[in-house]
């Protein structure tokens, strides 16, 4: 009973994969690279013909004439785009409120100017710990000390934070962002560290 | 915050059932052959395939033919996705030199695709090469997907269908959903996806020079591998700088467009839809989440036009958008609310839960990316469930539970929802002493009995394998958080494997030689325990007369039949997994908030 239907079964099953495996996949890079070969590439940032990094994947900052982005908990460095992960720690886990905690010191310290409470961006690790943005609220944060440490204007750096605003898709998906690298390059764009 | 919300899920629902319904027109002349006779090239193609094959597509099989014959398709796709795996580091397209994947993590994973799971034990861009992204995991998006719409439309032929022995050809109901449904649809949304920024090649992983150079902490090891310690017995740290960051590459687009469109969700990356180079933008995450509902909500339509009636198609589509629409209110509605315990150490509050989001989705994008998910038996996700508030994902973890029927799996879902909706009218049949039909068909003591396999098969094997799960020792050492959460994470891996869904609470170390064993026998059973059943309701419902419509036929075509249908959804579910869920998300819940107020 079953012997008619074994063949059928196989060969079908390898017509579909070279079709579905084989071809789709090469036909769609065929059209991928010329239609959109920048973005296929992973939409690289290049500087004097070197890539320093993509505009899509975030990159770690700490000096203070920096804009810092999102934790991530990437191991074993933070921001590996070679194996993203979340934290997966749940809103009890002892070691986020840990980790929450001494983010939020070590904001403080940084920022003697803001009092308030620190926005939640800055503190909590992005899903994919490669997050190329921080929420506008977390870049007007950050002002006083990136002014400060290159010695630039607050108001100049607010006018660059709001020229790297980027709004959501169509205007009404997703939230309002601003790409952290992009703005870094920019600030470094202006010559004074 | 709640305006966006509105907004966006109403556009949402909107524009999914505006395209579902053309979809399934297109459907329903698809599948019942009405397309092939009208334009004689597809029939052309579709007759040619049957030849390459060697199959005689004119057979009407009968269902236990139609099963065998899926059973053998898909054990097929098993062996080759297991031996991909296997074998990968000495096959081609292999840049990062991937070595051979270990056995029992390719058993989970070769189950995992076959049956439209997608559960993911493994890291996919430190793990697969490029080869078996595509040759083995994207053609299982497709098959998999297939196969749940072949057995749907062999179903809906059951009811269609009167005094009939067979139920349509599996290989050309194959073929068709894959060649003429799946492939153009996935061709035009993976150009799509590129466009946004998702990426598309077969490069080497790529260096860049990093704008400012990165240091971290990693204990310090000895020779032999051993973490140093100091004489207090804390582990002595070094100091690393790295100054290059490595960008994974790959066909991503390809696969990740199959990925959503048939309910798959096994992502390329490990953080999947969350990855940037997965879902870069506002519009890729909209357009992703309307690929994961839309074959599921335009077969609704293709039931309706296939059975006579596409009012009996809306009602059905009438009750999966109800409880979708009520669940993401309450998701939503959790995840704005930040975690109390970070808002004590002085966190602002108005972002909301943000640990194990992506900024450029914030809160309702990321809500409601994780309630289609669930809803559907998707399971890629742009936020990580295990961060999400403990009643949002209590809420994912029981639209799994209630058997992936709120628009459910691409197939899967309807086939899910219609045995619901024969369990609907025989509680009603019950309560008013007739016979119950559904469609003009009597249903019977052998689809009854056949109905209560296929729903009961799924608690068992999660309340079951969660039991197992807790009392094990090696089982628990795989927990990550600790406290009810940690028994959620459990509870979730077995919903998520036995319903065919595939995300995870991430943090739990599946795989595991017991994890890989016990979730890759859900996931099988999940699937063919209720498929098989399925099919041979379908068979016994052919030969069956179609009755006529009398005063005394309980109508299933009007707004009383959704709320029976809703009814027994929703009661079936909470019977079945409130005590489980008591234990897990409510209690995680309980504490969280305990002395908040809240």
């Amino acid at each position: 009973m079953m012997k008619n239907l074994i063949r059928p079964a196989l060969t079908l099953f390898v017509v579909l994969s070279v079709i579905t495996g084989v071809l789709y996949p090469a036909a769609i890079t065929g059209v991928a690279q010329v239609v959109f070969p920048d973005e296929a590439n992973g939409s690289l940032i290049q500087r004097q013909g070197q890539v320093v990094g993509s505009s899509l994947i975030g990159q770690s900052f700490s000096g203070p004439g920096y804009f810092w982005g999102r934790p991530s908990a990437t191991g074993p460095v933070p921001n590996n785009a070679a194996a993203s992960s979340g934290s997966n720690y749940g809103p009890q886990h002892p070691a986020l409120a840990e980790a929450v905690k001494a983010r939020i010191e070590a904001m403080r310290v940084a920022h003697p100017d803001q009092a308030g409470p620190v926005p939640a961006d800055l503190v909590t690790s992005s899903a994919s710990g490669l997050d190329p943005h921080i929420s506008p609220a977390a870049a007007y944060y950050q002002i006083g000390r990136v002014a400060k440490a290159r010695g630039l204007k607050p108001e100049d750096v607010q006018r660059l934070v709001d020229a790297h605003t980027e709004y959501p898709s169509w205007r009404i998906f997703g939230d309002r962002t601003v790409n952290v690298l992009k703005l870094n390059m920019a600030l470094n764009a202006q010559g004074r560290v | 915050m709640n305006q966006s919300a509105v907004l966006q899920t109403g556009l949402y629902l909107l524009v999914l059932l505006t395209l579902a319904w053309p979809l399934g027109r297109y459907l329903a002349a698809l599948m019942s052959g009405g397309l092939a006779q009208r334009l004689g090239w597809m029939g052309k193609v579709d007759r040619g395939l049957m030849k390459l094959i060697g199959a005689n597509g004119e057979e009407d099989m009968p269902w236990w033919r139609y099963a065998t014959a899926i059973v053998l398709f898909n054990l097929a796709g098993l062996l080759a996705v297991y031996l991909l795996q296997r074998l990968q580091l000495s096959l081609p397209f292999n840049p990062a030199g991937m070595p051979n994947v270990e056995a029992a993590s390719a058993f989970n994973t070769a189950v995992s695709f076959v049956t439209n799971t997608n559960w993911q034990g493994y890291v996919g861009e430190a793990t697969m090469s490029y080869l078996t992204q595509m040759l083995a995991l994207t053609v299982q998006n497709f098959l998999s997907a297939a196969t749940g719409i072949a057995v749907v439309v062999a179903l809906v032929r059951g009811f269609a269908r009167k005094h009939a022995q067979g139920l349509g050809n599996a290989w050309l109901d194959l073929s068709r959903a894959t060649v003429w449904l799946l492939l153009p649809l996935a061709s035009l949304f993976a150009v799509f996806l590129v466009g946004q920024g998702v990426i598309q090649n077969f490069s080497p992983y790529v260096e860049a020079q990093l704008v400012e150079p990165v240091s971290y902490q990693v204990a310090k090891t000895d020779e032999a591998g051993k973490p140093l310690v100091d004489a207090q017995g804390a582990a002595v740290m070094e100091t690393v700088t790295v100054r290059t960051q490595t960008l994974a590459m790959g066909p991503v687009a390809s696969q990740e467009a199959i990925k959503l469109l048939g309910t798959n969700g096994g992502g390329f990356f490990n953080a999947n839809s969350a990855h940037p180079y997965e879902n870069p933008t506002g519009a890729s995450n909209f357009l992703q989440m309307l690929s994961i509902l839309l074959i599921p909500a335009a077969l609704c339509f293709m039931f309706g036009h296939m059975v006579g009636d596409v009012r009996q198609g809306v009602v059905v589509l009438a009750s999966m958008t109800l409880i979708f629409g009520a669940m993401v209110a309450v998701v939503v509605w959790a995840e704005s609310h930040a975690n109390p315990l970070l808002v004590q150490l002085g966190m602002d509050a108005g972002l909301g839960n943000m640990e194990g989001k992506e900024t450029r989705f914030g809160i309702v994008a990321s809500s409601l990316f994780a309630v289609i998910t669930t809803a559907a038996s998707c399971g890629a996700v742009n936020t990580m469930h295990d961060s999400l508030m403990p009643l949002a994902g209590g809420v994912t973890t029981w639209l799994m539970q209630l058997g992936e029927v709120v628009f459910g799996g691409v197939g899967s879902g309807l086939y899910g929802m219609l045995l619901f909706a024969m369990l609907a009218v025989f509680l009603a049949g019950l309560m008013i002493g007739r016979t119950p039909e559904y469609l003009g068909k009597k249903i019977e003591s052998f689809e009854m009995k056949m109905v209560s396999i296929a729903i009961l098969i799924t608690p068992l094997l999660v309340l079951g394998g969660t039991a197992v799960a807790v009392l094990l020792p090696q089982a628990l050492t795989s927990l990550w958080n600790p406290g009810a959460h940690g028994f959620s994470e459990a509870l979730y891996a077995f919903s998520s494997a036995a319903n065919n869904n595939g995300s995870a609470f991430a943090g739990l170390s599946a795989n595991t030689p017991y994890y890989n064993l016990a979730l890759g026998l859900a996931m099988w059973f999940g699937r063919f325990g209720v498929l098989i059943p399925v099919l041979a309701i379908a068979g016994s419902l052919a030969r069956k007369p179609k009755l006529a419509v009398s005063v005394g036929t309980m109508p299933t075509h009007g707004p009383l039949f959704v709320v029976l249908l809703v009814g027994t959804v929703l009661i079936v579910g909470a019977l079945t997994y409130i005590p489980a869920l008591a234990l897990g998300p409510v209690v995680d819940h309980l504490q969280l908030f305990a002395g908040q107020g809240g």
